[in-house]
């Protein structure tokens, strides 16, 4: 069984960003970066099925520039079998990033794929479904359970949805994303770290896949978001109410 | 082309109400483009829904009725979807950011090789041209994106427009449905629901939210009984969900619900950049903690340093005695 997985090189989400001041981006100096964290879960997940056994290989796929291979190694200190570098310079949105996978994809053909549920840089929540549609197989998104069956040929997914849980058994190929609560993704060891660096990362220029990488979704500029006021600390309950009451009249 | 066609979301036949603000979208985009708002309603015995929202001032209210249709699968839906916009010349899909449409709609838009925004918080527009104003990095920073392919897709804050107000009513018009669950490699097996007898999260005047600082379900009793005085909904930090102490769908944040209640009050949870980002639009935030320096007192307009199972009960108490 082989086991497609994403790694996405994002800026440490517990940093605080600030916009550029000409609006072109983000401010990216003293940043540091990391794998997604949904990606981690994804990562795991996968690990844990291989580890159930039935000798899966787990494949981490990465898109981006030079860096986007440290992401990668970190999915393979994790335990992650091989890696895939799609070497591409310029910024892709979710739909080309989608047609980028698809690519790999069909030089893989793995049984599934296992992404995030969104990256938490751009917050698009879009490449798997967009991948899943592509490839015109089953999807299964925001997963806070998977079981494979025993032939390993389907899963039944309980996805996290509006007003409860939802449970949809998918054939593969399918591709599945994982939401917060699927699993506690493991640090890497030292051993497992040491191990990546002889583990084996493909290059491939995006140029060799024949993928249209112009975004579909064209960036104009960004903006600071509107700020709140830190308001006043209230000495006590009663003093609370009033102001509820009589300043904000909320209540 | 220029037409704008609206996804509607219904739960067993009531039309969600987060799908008015789609509406609302839909029209500002349609206004320069020229263009009409027509609206989908899917589902398996969803009638009653079309007629609820034909009378939001759009043109056709599609209405694809059908067994195949009956429980929501990603492939199903988009298909059906993109044969109405086929038909229909529509150049935009815009549905209310919810679970349903972050599932549906970039399949849909993959049918396309298409762009989608998500979480459209605003737009502007280029002459004709719309630019969509989105959340990125968990709301720190607002990225302005044009969409470049034909058609265009996007999901749409609710909590950033208000919900369309009634005008001429459109005309319910069924499509026949073609797709064939069966053939889609999903079985549906089933949802457990959360009950509840609070007013949803997402549509609540008032919300009150915990954190770790619960300390487990008994704490969440406490804020359950000041909800109960204000009529208000329940939320929790990811740290409150994650230990089982609420269901998963409370969650408020960048990864969770974005709320934007009158009032927000918040007890024993510290404001991380991913909470705030779902609760920063309140009108009103309450902050009750017992750290002086905790990052959720920066957005708070009023900030109670105390121990929440002391003050939360007091505070329902004084509730209490006022309305009696
Ligand atoms: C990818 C990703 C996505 C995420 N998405 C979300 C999201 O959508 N929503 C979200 O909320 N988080 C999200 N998080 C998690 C977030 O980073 C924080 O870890 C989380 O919000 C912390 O929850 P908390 O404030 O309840 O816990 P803590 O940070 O531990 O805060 C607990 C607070 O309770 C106070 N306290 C303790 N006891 C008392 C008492 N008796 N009375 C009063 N105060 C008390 C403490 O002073 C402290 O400030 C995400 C994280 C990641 C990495
Ligand atoms: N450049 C990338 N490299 C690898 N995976 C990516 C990349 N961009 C997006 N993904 C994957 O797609 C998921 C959804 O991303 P997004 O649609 O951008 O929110 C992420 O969690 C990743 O798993």
């Amino acid at each position: 069984m082989k086991i497609l997985v994403t790694s996405k090189r994002v800026t440490d989400p517990d940093m605080k960003i600030k916009v550029k001041a000409d609006g072109t981006g983000i401010v990216t100096d003293g940043m540091n970066y990391k794998v997604n964290p949904f990606d981690e879960i994804a990562i795991e997940e996968a690990l844990r099925i291989k580890e159930k056994g039935g000798g899966a290989e787990v494949v981490v796929v990465g898109i981006g520039g030079k860096d986007a291979a440290l992401e990668i190694r970190s999915g393979l200190a994790m335990g992650a079998d091989r890696g895939i570098h799609v070497l591409c310079e310029q910024a892709v949105d979710s739909s080309v990033v989608a047609q980028i996978l698809a690519k790999v994809y069909e030089t893989e053909k793995p049984d599934f794929v296992i992404m995030g549920k969104q990256a938490v840089d751009d917050d698009s929540n879009q490449a798997a479904q967009m991948l899943a549609g592509a490839l015109g197989v089953p999807q299964a998104c925001f997963a806070s359970k998977v079981e494979l069956a025993g032939d390993a040929k389907s899963a039944r997914v309980t996805r996290e949805v509006d007003g409860g849980l939802e449970t949809i058994e998918v054939t593969f190929p399918a591709v599945l994303t994982a939401d917060l609560r699927l699993n506690e993704p493991r640090y890497a060891s030292l051993p497992g770290i040491m191990k990546a660096k002889k583990k084996k990362i493909d290059e491939i220029p995006v140029a060799s896949l024949g993928v249209d990488t112009n975004p579909r979704v064209k960036f104009v500029k960004m903006t600071e978001p509107p700020t709140r006021k830190a308001g006043v600390k209230v000495a006590d309950v009663p003093t609370l109410v009033q102001k509820l009451k009589e300043e904000a009249k909320v209540i | 082309m220029g037409n704008v066609l609206i996804i509607a979301e219904q739960f067993k036949g009531k039309l969600k109400k987060a799908t008015l603000s789609a509406i609302t979208l839909g029209k500002m985009v349609a206004e320069k483009s020229g263009g009409a708002v027509d609206a989908l309603v899917m589902g398996g015995g969803v009638a009653a829904a079309a007629d609820e929202i034909k009378v939001y001032g759009v043109k056709k209210a599609f209405l694809a009725d059908s067994p195949a249709l009956e429980n929501y699968v990603a492939e199903p839906y988009a298909q059906t979807v993109a044969e109405v916009m086929k038909s229909g010349g529509h150049e935009f899909a815009f549905a209310a950011a919810t679970a349903f449409a972050k599932d549906l709609m970039p399949r849909l838009a993959s049918k396309f090789t298409a762009g989608m925004a998500s979480e459209i918080c605003g737009v502007s527009f280029d002459g004709a041209k719309p630019v969509f104003a989105r959340p990125v990095w968990a709301g720190n920073a607002i990225a302005h994106v044009t969409i470049e392919s034909a058609q265009k897709f996007g999901t749409v804050r609710a909590t950033e427009f208000e919900h369309a107000k009634p005008g001429e009513a459109g005309v319910v018009t069924p499509v026949t449905v073609t797709a064939d669950p069966a053939k889609c490699g999903v079985k549906y097996v089933g949802f457990a629901e959360t009950k509840s007898e609070r007013p949803e999260l997402t549509e609540a005047r008032v919300v009150i939210s915990g954190g770790r600082g619960c300390k487990g379900p008994e704490g969440f009793k406490i804020l359950e009984e000041l909800a109960d005085t204000l009529t208000a909904a329940i939320g929790a930090s990811r740290a409150a969900v994650d230990s089982g102490w609420v269901p998963n769908d409370l969650q408020v944040g960048q990864t969770g619900k974005i709320v934007a209640p009158d009032l927000y009050i918040a007890a024993g949870l510290s404001g991380a950049i991913q909470h705030l980002a779902g609760m920063k639009g309140s009108k009103v935030i309450v902050a009750i903690n017992k750290d002086s320096e905790a990052p959720i007192f920066s957005v708070a307009d009023y900030g109670l340093v105390a121990d929440l199972f002391k003050a939360v009960p007091e505070l329902t108490a004084a509730l209490k005695a006022a309305k009696a």
